[in-house]
């Protein structure tokens, strides 16, 4: 009891005005709210919903990436990308523990994806047909993760924000390794460069809907910010990422996919930063939705995933079983 | 499916000799075997230890965090205990 092994554990709080007051009064402190603290239920229901859908980002994105693991070019290219893929692997485990402290279970969670009630990034849910799509996905897929969860480092959230620690210091070997990966390519034969152009021509717009909607759309932001769960709003960040990426491109010679994209030098309070052209908001929802390219294939991999898993799972629950109940029968036996 | 939960396990790692073993995170493991393996997998990929503990949640013996202000505020008035409660004479020196 009141240790982190709080899966299923009862959460109620009597909400009060009194409560509510002084929950946000801790907030206002920068004080962070750890498992066992009293905290509203809709706190507790926007966290659940928020790191069970980035521990879900984290597994899902395995799977584009996991398509290249057999097709690298160089055994360099390959320990670098299993390194990620596996590492991935790793922050969704991260991710879940830190949302099991707030009383859902792994499985609970697993079984919301699988039903395609809980949600991921959508950015999963295009297809990764060249080489060049596993730079492009480093540079700026996990560029655009990285610029969306620093600030999520000091989430009020106490395990989430350890998660996120961690988390950060390792994703930034996946954007050098991409980014790397896309210089190379553009340096290469002029068909290597076409082959970078593209993956970017494809790739950079849905990075930029990983923002999510734009402020005015956005249906959790204010809460969440009040909590300090969220630091910086959806088109704040985005617009960081574009002043950080544009030149980016430019050293390696590729070109934005955006007629409309300039430098403006008003903005961000006369610093400086890029007017960038119109998003594409129907994809964003139809993809969102599960009308992109991918949905069912992703979906259809994790379930098969947990399928095959089933009796391995199974299996080592019997053998740890097994193994207790041998080990009480042989101190019965010793005692005897 | 499986009804039953994999068990949960807190880990705690020593990043080297000298320092104290830190709780990280926790894994799910039906035994302690493969929780010290899903522990060395999932927290030290990159040489974050060169020990591990594992201990089942279920096992941690917590206090209530309805009695943090009974049990640590007292310290707080008790100020006798600090070295800088106590007058001394600067030339003294440090002491």
């Amino acid at each position: 009891m009141y240790s982190q092994g709080l899966i299923g554990a009862d959460t109620t709080t009597e909400e009060t005005e009194e409560f509510l007051a002084a929950f946000q009064a801790r907030i206002d402190r920068e004080e962070k709210i750890e498992p066992n603290d009293p905290m509203p239920a809709a706190y507790r229901k926007t966290l659940i919903r928020q790191i069970g859908q980035h521990a879900h980002s984290e597994i899902v994105g395995m799977l584009p990436e996991g398509n290249w693991i057999t097709r690298a070019p160089s055994l360099r290219r390959k320990l670098a990308l299993l390194a990620k893929v596996q590492d991935e692997g790793g922050h969704g485990l991260y991710l879940y523990s830190a949302a099991e402290t707030l009383g859902v279970s792994r499985e609970q969670m697993t079984e919301e994806l699988l039903a395609g009630k809980a949600k991921y990034s959508s950015i999963f849910n295009y297809p990764t047909p060249t080489w060049a799509d596993i730079g492009a996905i480093g540079w700026l897929v996990d560029g655009a993760a990285i610029m969306n969860q620093v600030p999520l480092c000091r989430c009020s959230f106490g395990p989430y924000a350890r998660a996120m620690v961690r988390i950060c210091r390792e994703e930034s070997f996946h954007q050098r390794q991409g980014y790397e990966l896309m210089m190379t390519l553009a340096k290469g034969t002029p068909e290597q460069k076409e082959m970078a152009q593209d993956a970017l021509n494809r790739w950079w717009w849905p990075s930029l809907m990983m923002f999510g909607p734009s402020d005015s759309d956005s249906s959790h932001s204010d809460q969440s910010m009040k909590w300090k769960i969220k630091r910086f709003s959806n088109d704040e960040l985005r617009q960081k990422f574009v002043d950080a990426t544009v030149p980016q491109a430019e050293l390696i010679g590729l070109t934005m996919p955006d007629p409309d994209l300039r430098w403006n030098e008003a903005k961000n309070g006369g610093q400086g930063g890029y007017d960038f052209g119109a998003i594409d908001w129907d994809e964003f929802w139809r993809v969102v939705k599960g009308g992109g390219p991918m949905n069912r294939d992703r979906i259809a991999a994790r379930q098969k995933a947990w399928d095959d898993g089933a009796w391995v799972r199974d299996a080592a629950l019997a053998h740890a079983e097994k193994r207790r109940a041998r080990a009480a029968s042989a101190t019965l036996e010793a005692a005897e | 499916m499986s009804t039953q939960h994999m068990p949960l396990w807190e880990v705690f790692i020593r990043p080297r000799n000298g320092l104290h073993h830190k709780h990280v995170g926790s894994i799910h493991a039906p035994d302690d075997e493969m929780a010290l393996q899903a522990a060395r997998d999932v927290y030290t990929r990159r040489e974050e230890g060169n020990s591990i503990w594992v201990v089942r949640s279920n096992d941690i013996v917590a206090s209530d965090p309805d009695k943090a202000a009974e049990n640590f505020d007292p310290a707080g008035e008790k100020v006798y205990r600090h070295p800088s409660f106590y007058d001394i004479p600067d030339e003294v020196g440090h002491m």
